[in-house]
């Protein structure tokens, strides 16, 4: 009969031990690790396996799970994380669109987002809903600016542009049009492709015939090759820009020597190893990357890995602020952790440093971006 | 557009073309001995190239992995098949053609798998790990449903497409591939500049369609093949095999897909995922033809790669939308000259 009685008393000391243990800060992650974008969101995903599990002597769970490229996956898996892993900060998604869909799921929660998309929508502008949600990647207008003002100070007038049927191309587009028009360039032909097409030759040859300066292709990943190679085949001899979605060994692998003389905006991160040492940044670079080529070899990195890194060492920053005001799990902890992401402190991070404020809620600014070119098969810092 | 961008586009789609047109007949082989529409035959084709371009870098593709499993579980089925019908003196050939021989290939291939094996090995090595897949998914995902409507067949094909894709990202990854061209020389004809890889991706084409029309008119497999594609109960009673017939035209299929992969290579850059729009194109081709005639299928394939082309110079954004939609006159003109016959399954 004793026993008995103990046994509720013992369920009861047993649910309060691991109550306590549960004093933990989740960090629900949804990525796209399958699907159209799984070169992007693969070196996210491996990141999250060096991440450590304690941040200022608190324990640290990531849960990682797989959206697949698709939005309603995307939003599935955040509701998941809010509502049965009760997750204090959701870290997420690759692509714009997924985290877009995002957004209204976490603002209903009041719970803080950090995306590793990089359209400036999904933060911008600034009202109750996106109060919530920050993100790490530069904005394609950071990025798009950087081109525009290499391509005024190398003499090109007119500019073509081809780039993805998609939101990617068509959200680079709307960049351009406006960079190139503060530039003082002419856009004299604008063309589109997707990234499966078995054939650009169309679009090249009406780019090549309006003979422009310059060509940008927005691209991400190893399609980005496709029209860059019909460029050289049909002799274009004007200089080729491509975007920073193309920074990855692949690109190089499968553009070879085609690529030479390319050259793309990036996050500093990528050739860390060549900027003067009084850069912040890389010192933090180098940290990551040394992790990161470690466990996944010699020349492995990507700047899309470093988003997911960087999403970190703003959580690094802002979870022991927001400890000190709240218990991790509740309410009060993630409005803290909010507060926290968006103080003002600077954040020393691998793509550029992060100063957040109630109006952005991305905070990076010329430091977050450099100009490199393709020389024989590497990427070299454009001085 | 003056006349050399008329003929470049022209050269350009008929290339195109060329390689829709052996994925249509691939198709129509299919559907008409087995009525299975087979959407996976795109993945087919990236696996063509992929595995080509895995052993390019000298090392041993992720294809062999896929072969194995696959011959694994095709040996399993047949065993557990024979078992169950007590026909144990079955057992050690099955296991021997399902399992040994494409382990032989796959042991092979991984053997001959270095960076020193020449371009023309290479190929060869390629079309055999992939043309493999072909009756052993037949086996697998097919054969157990043989008998069933075409709609039952179309939704295992779904179902297969989808898992081929999701294992073509675990064995290739993320990111594209291309192989080296088999010739970058060009030679000019009057105005007009000619690539030797475009014609030989044409005559290829050309050649294949020419022997597969010499394999079914003159050799027995390929009358029995026709004979099942005519009247399968009728096929069955002269002593024609429909699990062998299935098997054999999924070979073939397997490896027209299979070389339409290394024959797109060198044009274009794939992805384990891009298969599908380009097996979609060919189905367009097929569908001019009705999913029956070989020549009208090749040369809708043909007018496809075309369309593409020139679609894709005066509306890039739209290139998609055009050429899918030819199929909506085509199915119109169809169903308006063609009998309509209930199909009673």
């Amino acid at each position: 009969m004793h026993v008995r009685k103990l046994l509720p008393a013992l369920i009861a000391g047993i649910a309060m031990v691991a109550g306590a243990a549960q004093a933990e800060v989740k960090v629900g992650v949804t990525l796209s690790a399958t699907g159209p974008a799984a070169s992007l969101g693969i070196p996210e995903k491996n990141t999250f396996e060096l991440l450590p599990t304690t941040i200022a002597g608190e324990k640290i769970t990531w849960i990682v799970l797989d959206d697949g490229s698709d939005t309603t996956k995307a939003v599935t898996n955040t509701k998941k994380l809010i509502a049965e892993d009760k997750v204090d900060v959701v870290v997420g998604s690759t692509i714009t669109p997924n985290s877009l869909a995002m957004v209204d799921v976490v603002a209903d929660a009041e719970t803080p987002m950090i995306s590793m998309a990089a359209s400036a929508r999904i933060v911008n502008p600034a009202n109750p809903k996106t109060k919530w949600v920050f993100k790490t990647p530069q904005s394609d207008a950071l990025m798009a600016d950087a081109i525009a003002v290499n391509m005024k100070a190398n003499g090109v007038k007119t500019m073509g542009y081809i780039g993805f049927a998609d939101g990617y191309g068509d959200g680079w587009l709307a960049e351009i049009k406006q960079s190139a028009k503060t530039a003082g360039i002419n856009i004299v032909a604008e063309e589109k492709y997707n990234r499966t097409d078995s054939s650009v030759t169309g679009q090249v040859l009406k780019l090549v015939t309006a003979k422009p300066d310059a060509i940008l292709i927005a691209a991400a990943g190893t399609p980005g090759a496709t029209p860059q190679k019909e460029l050289v085949a049909r002799g274009y001899k004007g200089r080729i820009y491509q975007t920073h979605g193309v920074a990855n060994p692949d690109f190089l692998r499968v553009v070879g020597k085609d690529g030479d003389g390319t050259i793309l905006p990036i996050g500093p991160m990528l050739v860390y190893e060549q900027l003067p040492d009084s850069n912040p940044l890389k010192k933090t670079a180098a940290e990551y990357i040394g992790k990161y080529e470690a466990k996944y070899g010699p020349g492995s990195r990507t700047t899309f890995g470093g988003h997911a890194w960087d999403a970190y060492l703003l959580l690094q920053a802002a979870i022991p602020e927001a400890l000190k005001k709240a218990k991790p799990g509740t309410k009060e902890f993630r409005a803290a952790l909010r507060d926290a992401l968006e103080s003002g402190k600077e954040v020393v991070a691998t793509h550029g440093v992060y100063q957040m404020s109630p109006q952005d809620h991305n905070g990076l600014d010329n430091r977050a971006r450099t100009m490199i070119k393709i020389d024989n098969g590497k990427w070299v810092l454009v001085k | 557009m003056d006349f050399s961008i008329f003929a470049l586009l022209t050269q350009d789609g008929i290339t195109n073309g060329a390689i829709y047109a052996l994925l249509a007949l691939a198709l129509v082989l299919v559907f008409a001995v087995t009525r299975v529409i087979w959407i996976p035959s795109g993945e087919f084709v990236a696996y063509g190239t992929l595995t080509l371009a895995g052993l390019q870098l000298g090392r041993p593709p992720g294809t062999i992995g896929l072969l194995i499993g696959m011959a694994v579980v095709a040996g399993a089925m047949e065993v557990y098949g024979c078992a169950r019908r007590g026909d144990a003196r079955q057992i050690l050939r099955q296991l021997l053609v399902w399992t040994g021989i494409p382990l032989a290939i796959a042991g092979a291939a991984w053997w001959l798998a270095t960076p020193s094996l020449p371009f023309w090995a290479q190929i060869l090595v390629a079309l055999a790990l992939v043309t493999v897949l072909g009756p052993l998914h037949y086996r697998i995902a097919y054969q157990p449903l043989a008998e069933a409507s075409v709609l039952v067949l179309l939704i295992v094909s779904v179902a297969v497409h989808f898992a081929l894709t999701g294992l073509g990202l675990w064995f290739f990854g993320a990111e594209g591939s291309r192989t080296p061209a088999f010739s970058s020389e060009t030679f000019q004809v009057g105005e007009i500049i000619v690539s030797v890889q475009g014609l030989f991706v044409v005559f290829t084409s050309i050649a294949l369609i020419a022997a597969l029309y010499l394999f079914f008119g003159r050799t027995l497999f390929g009358k029995a093949l026709r004979a099942t594609a005519l009247n399968r109960v009728g096929a069955r009673l002269c002593g024609v095999s429909p699990n062998l017939a299935g098997a054999l035209t999924f070979t073939l299929a397997a490896l027209l897909c299979a070389f339409s992969g290394v024959l797109i290579g060198p044009i274009t850059t794939v992805y384990y995922d891009s298969g599908f729009l380009v097996s979609l194109k060919g189905f367009v081709g097929a569908i001019i033809g009705g999913l029956v005639s070989y020549p009208l299928a090749a040369a809708g394939a043909l007018l496809v790669g075309l369309l593409e082309a020139f679609a894709s110079y005066w509306a890039s954004a739209f290139k998609e939308v055009i050429v899918f939609t030819l199929i909506i006159p085509v199915l119109l003109w169809r169903s308006l000259t063609s009998h309509h016959h209930e199909e009673d399954e």
